[in-house]
């Protein structure tokens, strides 16, 4: 069974999906990466496929992104460095890219690497709905690669339930209409917004990502989802630590609340 | 054959390849933006707008001494002598009307040659909208007269300071804008490019160019149809308005000039129907440059507004399908143009049209062939380019 679907099978809640971009800050990170953020308790594992122009993407993820592609990241070396790291943890592994990524690598090899180098699914921001479900749904579910579609506050209630019906492991709710890293909504509007999708009694799983940071936002958006996926604050604090093992225990530890190594 | 069809598509190009978070933004432009244009009200705005304020009808321009040269028959469509100094006002004007209908308080815009800047900033001072233009940083340095222009017509200039610090970069920071303030902000983007609806909304706007070409030519010539019509293309807005009209006229040849940069395969181009493929940038599916990871190249012009790595949809559809001819011109090949244009006619072109003109060189027609090049912008901004080459050139 695809691993992240026997995630959400096993855990409902406080589930904590951490992002870092592959690449950044050294080229050879991504196996390390991986294995200490599992071993630190992180329930699942968003890498960045670095991009030259990441549209839905603030400051902090551009800038770790043009880093990764000038230290040399590329698909083919990712596919292989998860490939590695696959050898020690069966945490769910999801991709984040831009659609233009895949469409170059080309779809059928590109789920293929995904299957064999151990990628359970995938987020593509900018791939519309339509197409998906016209050209690419036969083939993802073929070879069980999950894929999560993003909704907003501002998405409305028939897509909503569309993007519930196409996505599967489990859907990535924006918290506020912003780039990633950005500032959060009034409090009031957020949970407002976050109960509106609660009683609407979705089949998928739901995480809260885009701009939760520490162990108070993953604790709120815990209330209202399955779980939080933080990426900026992850990068930056990668950027100022100085051991990158003890740094990711740190931060997990963090905002799980537990005492720091 | 070559209209978009409801999904946003010329062919297999275009569509809208946007995340969820811009996905309210441009689905309120594209319930609206047709039946808000076709109003009568709009169109009485527009047009009105056009013709006291742009001065439009521009002139159909039988350039003598240039068609001796070439033993052929040369009109040049003078955008030059829209107020502003380029075709880009008629696309500013029909979209803050737009913008006004659809009661946007703030209006942002991408810059590279500061044109498109310029022409946004002059619209926003005409209706008191306030106005944020992104421009690369690079382009603030090499564009400084447009910088001040836009200052003194009370727009905000924002440095794009991601990527290469250039068009593309411009482009996603104003994006990125627009998906941080997607109620009160209307998105003026300045050429075919972008997602479904903008290439189409665009072009119908800038159409106004063939529409009044073909009546002078009537005028002119006693035929409407040329046989030839030339016009540079960075994103492609002063080439769609040019061949609007015309395309499904097969009897007239549409001819795209691309910057090849330094040449083609040099590596510093932007010959993007030459060495680009299929992907996508900014939302739409067309031909760009891109790597075999599908990381998006940075393009080199001596032109900054043929500075763009990717071609609007409509001109990828209409390359690919044959329906028009593309072919580029080097830095010095377009210098070279300018120069000549000057001395024969006593037009100084902008350096994106001297692309244009540059064309006529490599161009395969018969003799007295009646051609129409779009003169899309007059080359005050280049003065210091051109100055730099003087030597090389005059
Ligand atoms: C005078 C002039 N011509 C042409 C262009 C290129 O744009 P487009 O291809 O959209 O006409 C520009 C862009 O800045 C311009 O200023």
């Amino acid at each position: 069974m695809n691993r992240i679907k026997s995630l959400f099978k096993n855990k409902e809640k406080n589930i904590l999906n951490i992002y870092f971009t592959a690449g950044h800050p050294n080229l050879n990170d991504t196996e390390i990466i991986i294995k200490t953020l599992a071993e630190a308790g992180t329930d699942l594992i968003e890498i960045g496929m670095p991009y030259s122009d990441p549209l839905a993407d603030g400051l902090t993820i551009q800038q770790s992104s043009s880093v990764a592609l000038r230290n040399g990241m590329n698909l083919d070396l990712l596919f292989s460095q998860i490939k590695n790291a696959r050898k020690h943890t069966e945490v769910p592994l999801v991709l984040m890219g831009y659609f233009n990524q895949v469409f170059q690598y080309g779809v059928e090899k590109f789920i293929a690497a995904c299957k064999s180098s151990g990628v359970d699914g995938l987020i593509l921001p900018d791939l519309p709905l339509y197409e998906y479900e016209r050209d690419l749904k036969n083939y993802f579910e073929e070879n069980d690669i999950a894929i999560s579609f993003l909704i907003t506050p501002l998405t409305e209630e028939y897509r909503v339930r569309k993007i519930d019906e196409l996505s599967n492991g489990f859907i990535y709710m924006v918290s506020s209409n912003a780039t990633t890293g950005g500032t959060e909504d009034s409090n009031e509007k957020q949970i407002k917004y976050y109960e509106r999708i609660h009683n609407m009694n979705l089949e998928t799983p739901r995480l809260i990502g885009f701009g939760i940071s520490d162990f108070n936002s993953f604790s709120k958006a815990c209330k209202y989802a399955n779980g939080a996926i933080i990426g900026s604050a992850f990068i930056r604090a990668l950027e100022k630590g100085t051991k990158l093992e003890n740094t990711i225990k740190n931060f997990v530890a963090g905002i799980r609340n537990k005492k720091l190594v | 054959m070559y209209k978009v069809d409801n999904r946003g598509y010329y062919g297999k190009f275009g569509g809208a390849y946007i995340p969820e978070l811009l996905h309210p933004c441009v689905e309120e432009l594209k319930q609206n933006y047709e039946k808000i244009i076709s109003e009568s009200d709009f169109k009485k705005e527009f047009d009105q707008l056009l013709s006291d304020y742009v001065g439009r009808p521009t002139p159909l321009y039988f350039a003598k001494r240039f068609s001796e040269h070439y033993q052929a028959n040369i009109y040049l469509k003078r955008e030059d002598l829209c107020h502003t100094g380029a075709h880009k006002v008629n696309n500013t004007i029909g979209q803050i009307l737009l913008a006004k209908r659809l009661n946007k308080k703030r209006i942002i815009a991408e810059t590279g040659a500061g044109q498109h800047g310029v022409a946004t900033a002059t619209v926003c001072a005409l209706m008191g909208i306030e106005c944020i233009v992104y421009m690369g940083e690079k382009d603030i340095e090499r564009q400084a007269p447009n910088v001040k222009r836009m200052k003194m017509l009370g727009a905000e200039v924002r440095p794009a300071l991601s990527g290469s610090k250039t068009l593309k970069d411009a482009t996603n920071e104003a994006i990125r804008d627009w998906i941080n303030h997607p109620n009160d902000t209307h998105y003026i983007i300045g050429s075919v490019v972008g997602p479904h609806p903008y290439p189409e909304m665009v072009a119908k706007f800038q159409s106004v160019i063939s529409a009044e070409m073909k009546k002078q030519l009537m005028e002119k010539t006693g035929n409407e149809n040329p046989d030839i019509i030339v016009a540079c293309v960075g994103g492609g807005s002063n080439a769609a308005g040019a061949f609007y009209h015309y395309l499904n006229n097969k009897n007239t040849r549409l001819i795209a000039v691309e910057a090849a940069g330094l040449g083609i395969h040099s590596g510093e181009t932007a010959a993007t129907s030459v060495i680009g493929s299929e992907g996508i940038i900014h939302g739409s599916r067309t031909l760009l440059m891109q790597t075999s990871d599908g990381q998006i190249v940075e393009p080199y012009s001596i032109s900054a507004g043929l500075d763009y790595p990717g071609i609007g949809p409509l001109h990828a559809h209409l390359i690919s399908s044959g329906r028009a001819e593309a072919t580029s011109i080097t830095d010095d090949e377009a210098l070279k143009s300018a120069f000549f244009l000057s001395r024969k006619e006593g037009i100084i072109p902008a350096l994106e049209s001297a692309h244009a003109f540059a064309a006529m060189e490599k161009l395969e027609y018969k003799k007295n062939d009646t051609i129409v090049i779009n003169l899309s912008g007059r080359g005050d901004k280049d003065l210091e380019t051109y100055t730099k080459h003087f030597d090389r050139f005059a």
